[in-house]
């Protein structure tokens, strides 16, 4: 029976793939727990669409600074080489591609890499976009960090979106409790997969068709 | 002599219409100019349409002028913040208008409106509800969205240090959207903590020039 990885886990994974000096915006929730498995002997800037690059770890308690917020509206630090800078230079740099990745999480993913991740389209919600629809069409590199099901076991990679996009074709690749997969020109492909399940019991929670990488991998990572 | 001190919110704030178009600097609670804002109610102005990232939080503030249900419409990226309550009530009530847009779009819109364009194209938004009723425009064989500017009647942001020429700097990330809603207001009124006395900032620290802005109101943090 394979062990599906915890969210903890899939973080770890996706920290172990941000390389040495990269410009990386963490999506607010699930995607944020990625910067506490950055491996030490890596420089990375994180940014925040509010205005900062170098975000640093939260403050100890009385130390906050209401001034020093991230893009989820929680306290956080600067490192040393980070900057401030007004909303409309922060777009810029999403928008202009000089972000080098950006993870986020998402409701559902097409075949092609559509992302839905700000709309179960439920009109009795407050609709609420944020910077996520930027982020998706201007980062150079979008992962996805998702479990492959919903809790009620619907099936979140499918042929075309159910729910309002975010951004078209944009994704480029999911790391997920079960696989990592790659959206290539012809589809998803599976990268990495756990031990204990294979490309027809992966299939079984995707609706879009899979296909398995001749150089695949198993998917590993620690106990957390 | 130029000089944009204003003796009270109540001074700075005169002559604003009903009508009125208010931009709002801040996102979350940092770089709202508060007391600025929480003048307004004091002010009566109605019917306004309020642009800001998001849509106030508890009762004060932004959400403390909402509740006076003298706003007719809200303009914002994301209006369901941890401690948004009066605004998803009158939301849930029909009591106002809501246009959601693209935080990045917000933004460059507001400093399109400052910079005097007529609009930008962007990425943001193609192929989702937020393309609905826009132009489309393919250039070097991209798709971009036409968005159009934001200008303000009036606009409000809180700086760190103003001079008497109205030259501001901020504070860490309550810059936000402070620089961009400071070039788009008609009338552009800033609060600021601290008042520099001996003639001008050092330009070297300077992010809004004083042209930007024409009353300056020192408040306590």
């Amino acid at each position: 029976m394979a062990k599906p990885l915890s969210r903890l886990q899939i973080a770890w994974r996706i920290a172990q793939d941000i390389p040495d000096g990269a410009y990386v915006n963490l999506g607010i929730g699930m995607p944020e727990m990625v910067a506490n498995y950055l491996p030490d002997d890596r420089e990375v800037m994180l940014h925040s669409e509010n205005g900062i690059l170098g975000l640093g770890p939260s403050p100890a308690d009385g130390e906050e600074d209401w001034d020093l917020i991230n893009a989820g509206k929680k306290p956080v630090t600067l490192v040393e080489g980070g900057s401030y800078f007004h909303h409309t230079d922060s777009f810029a740099m999403v928008r202009g591609g000089h972000l080098d990745l950006c993870v986020l999480g998402a409701y559902q993913v097409s075949a092609e890499g559509d992302l839905a991740n700000w709309s179960t389209g439920d009109e009795s919600r407050l609709p609420a976009i944020g910077g996520a629809m930027d982020l998706a069409m201007g980062a150079r590199g979008i992962y996805v960090m998702m479990e492959l099901c919903t809790r009620k076991g619907a099936p979140k990679i499918l042929e075309r979106c159910t729910y309002p996009l975010t951004g078209e074709r944009c994704v480029n690749r999911i790391y997920s409790d079960y696989a990592v997969i790659d959206i290539a020109e012809d589809g998803p492909v599976v990268r990495e997969t756990i031990d204990g399940i294979d490309l027809a019991g992966l299939q079984d929670k995707a609706e879009a068709r899979l296909r398995l990488a001749e150089d695949w991998r198993t998917l590993t990572a620690p106990d957390l | 002599m130029i000089d944009k001190i204003a003796r009270s919110v109540a001074d700075a704030l005169e002559g604003i219409e009903d009508g009125s178009t208010v931009l709002i600097g801040g996102f979350g609670e940092a770089g709202v100019p508060n007391v600025l804002v929480e003048g307004m109610v004091e002010q009566g102005a109605r019917d306004l349409v309020l642009v800001n990232n998001n849509a106030g939080v508890g009762r004060h503030g932004i959400a403390a002028l909402l509740e006076t249900g003298r706003v007719r419409k809200m303009i914002c990226s994301f209006p369901r913040s941890v401690g948004s309550v009066v605004f998803p009530e009158l939301y849930a009530a029909g009591k106002i208008e809501l246009e959601v847009v693209p935080q990045g779009t917000l933004s460059e819109r507001i400093r399109a409106g400052g910079a005097g364009l007529g609009g930008f194209f962007t990425p943001t938004g193609v192929g989702t509800q937020v393309a609905d009723g826009k132009e489309v425009r393919r250039i070097d064989g991209k798709d971009y969205l036409l968005e159009l500017p934001i200008r303000g009647d009036v606009a409000l942001v809180k700086g760190h240090v103003a001079d008497r020429f109205g030259n501001l700097t901020y504070r860490k990330a309550a810059r936000n959207f402070g620089p961009s809603v400071a070039m788009a207001g008609r009338r552009t009124i800033a609060e600021v903590s601290e008042i520099h006395e001996n003639g001008g900032l050092d330009p070297e620290r300077i992010v809004t020039p004083g042209i930007f802005v024409d009353a300056v109101v020192k408040v306590e943090r």
